[in-house]
């Protein structure tokens, strides 16, 4: 079994704005809109190297997300950015009628997703944004699992022509994928091999399905790992190929169960291959104050609930 | 550029196109459509817009752009690209129907020439059209970007987010038009959420406003001259078109009663012979 190390814990947000700095570089074309959170959504750095790029919108997200678009139409690749939730719940609407049905050149930075924003509480940690942009039609989502796989992710997404939701967190968190691997949209990656269960995580919960998978090992339970980092186009062949191998699986995320990856691929084993399954998501719940490591454990969002969740899975075989 | 005189023609055929395309899909948006429909004859006919079916994409690169943001007034937007040239005025008689390109609400997922983004859902398109201003301004491509809204759109709030962002922006390669017919689906606008002083609301966001009769070609003519005289300044421009819904038409002009209405055959047989056709109908 592959062992995944922590090189040192960075914020996925980082990634973000490494990966946008490094886009930009090469690409006179790319332009960067903000709704008044610049440096949380870490795009001080693009800022600062091309001020003429970059455009400050206020707190006015709706107009931010119809004039990336506009922007888009002139034949700029645009990154508009803030707090998750309010780039999706906040301006739905908009990313549907500009970006998706428009088929907008934009990428909607996300950051602060899910319940590990923290301290803020509830109000401002969107567990139901992948639900509200898988589902509309054209619209690419990536949710990275550490900061290397964030920068990677950013620079696929400026290359990919046509909108994106490219989603990020606050905390720093373990790095562990490699700093050299190149994203590919819509690709899954097998962390690890396995024959007992399959666990297949997004974003934050990558890391904590590798420590499940190390910690079941030293129980004789082979688990395969996969990081959906790409969550629409999803790469069903992978999902499938794995459930006819293991005949369990666990779906991990920080999200909510309705619309998540859990459903996703659900939908797919339904049709595809009937698996027994667990879920380990934030069920039905909205987030609360506490540090991202409390809210984590809180949320049952952890390797010690998914190895519960494997066995459990593996049990109903 | 083409005369007064043709002003007045092409006009009068595009308010037939309006009643015979709404009337053939037994929908859509005829009152709204007939408000706007002499300013934006002039617009596309009258020299203002600097625009070229032949050479027409949607990035609008080296021509002016125009956002539609009021999209409900379909029937004007498809009459007039037609007419001008971006695609056959025949397909008129598609609006509406499964499997045209002339959808309800204007569509670029179905590639209609003359469309540059799609709108519907309002509120929106005074911010596609500041992106695309500052978007040539990075190009540094001096044509002008257009956008047409409703005054009931106006209640909408992301019109006054857009309205100070491209006066903090200096986006002054915009002029911004305002279909100020006072009516909109549940009555007069005055009755349902009054916009008071429309003309100090914009000047006090920053803009440059004018003020118009929309139906007047020598007045709606001279406005946009002066708005393209502002423009370039630092400024951007609102021109306030003063018009009526359902203009042309006696019994449908002044009221809300045809803002998304279809005439029945018999009701647009009697508009119809109120409006010359002056260039052969579809």
């Amino acid at each position: 079994m592959k062992k995944y190390t922590d090189t040192g814990k960075k914020d996925t947000r980082s990634g973000f704005g490494e990966g946008l700095y490094e886009a930009a570089v090469n690409n006179p074309d790319i332009v960067a809109m903000a709704a008044d959170l610049t440096s949380s959504v870490k795009m001080d750095k693009f800022c600062k190297a091309f001020p003429e790029r970059f455009f400050q919108c206020g707190i006015a997200e709706a107009n931010m997300i119809g004039a990336a678009a506009g922007m888009a139409l002139t034949g700029k690749t645009v990154f508009a950015g803030s707090f998750a939730e309010f780039v999706t719940g906040r301006v739905y609407d908009q990313v549907r009628q500009e970006l998706a049905y428009g088929e907008a050149n934009v990428k909607i930075a996300a950051s602060h997703a899910g319940v590990t924003l923290g301290e803020d509480g509830a109000t401002h940690q969107t567990m139901e944004d992948i639900a509200l942009m898988r589902a509309l039609p054209g619209m690419v989502v990536i949710n990275p699992c550490d900061f290397n796989q964030t920068k990677a992710a950013t620079i696929a997404a400026a290359e990919y022509k046509g909108p994106v939701y490219l989603r990020f967190g606050r905390p720093a968190v373990p790095n562990f994928t490699s700093a050299d691997r190149k994203f590919e949209i819509g690709k899954a990656i097998i962390m690890n091999e396995g024959t007992d269960v399959t666990i297949i995580a997004t974003g934050h919960l990558v890391w904590e399905a590798v420590q499940a998978a190390e910690a079941l090992e030293k129980e004789g339970i082979s688990a395969e790992v996969i990081d959906i980092a790409t969550i629409k186009p999803v790469d069903r062949d992978a999902i499938v190929a794995s459930a006819a191998k293991t005949r369990a699986v666990v779906c991990a995320e920080e999200h909510n169960m309705a619309g998540g990856l859990g459903e996703l691929v659900a939908g797919i084993l339904a049709s595809e291959c009937p698996t027994r399954m667990e879920f380990v998501n934030g069920q039905d719940r909205f987030g609360q104050s506490g540090t991202p490591s409390e809210l984590m454990a809180a949320y049952g969002l952890d390797a010690e609930h998914i190895v519960l969740a494997a066995k459990k899975a593996i049990g109903k075989k | 550029m083409v005369s007064i005189d043709e002003l007045k023609k092409i006009s009068s055929q595009v308010r037939r196109d309006i009643i015979r395309m709404v009337s053939g899909a037994k929908s859509g948006h005829p009152g709204g459509s007939m408000s706007s429909t002499d300013f934006l004859t002039a617009l596309y006919f009258g020299g203002v817009m600097k625009h070229d079916p032949a050479t027409w994409t949607r990035s609008g690169k080296g021509q002016d752009v125009f956002i539609l943001s009021a999209g409900h007034l379909s029937p004007v937007y498809y009459s007039l690209l037609a007419r001008a040239g971006y695609f056959p005025v025949a397909e008129l008689a598609t609006f509406r129907k499964f499997g045209t390109r002339l959808q309800g609400h204007p569509s670029t997922e179905t590639n209609l020439p003359g469309v540059f983004q799609p709108s519907g859902s309002l509120g929106q398109g005074l911010s596609v059209a500041a992106g695309t201003a500052l978007g040539k301004k990075l190009d540094k491509d001096e044509n002008l970007v257009y956008v047409l809204m409703g005054d009931g759109e106006s209640e909408e709030g992301q019109i006054w987010e857009a309205a100070m962002f491209c006066s903090h922006q200096k986006i002054d390669n915009l002029i911004a038009i305002t279909d100020w017919n006072m009516q909109q689906i549940d009555g007069n606008v005055d009755n349902i959420a009054g916009l008071g002083n429309l003309e100090g609301k914009w000047k006090s966001f920053g803009w440059e406003v004018l003020t118009c009769n929309g139906h007047d070609f020598n007045e709606i003519l001279t406005a946009f001259a002066e708005a393209k005289g502002l423009a370039g300044k630092g400024k951007p421009i609102m021109i306030l078109m003063h018009s009526d819904m359902g203009h042309g038409v006696d019994f449908m002009a002044g009221t809300n009663e045809w803002h998304g209405k279809a005439p029945s055959p018999e009701l647009a047989e009697k508009a119809l012979a109120q409006i010359e056709e002056t260039l052969g109908d579809y």
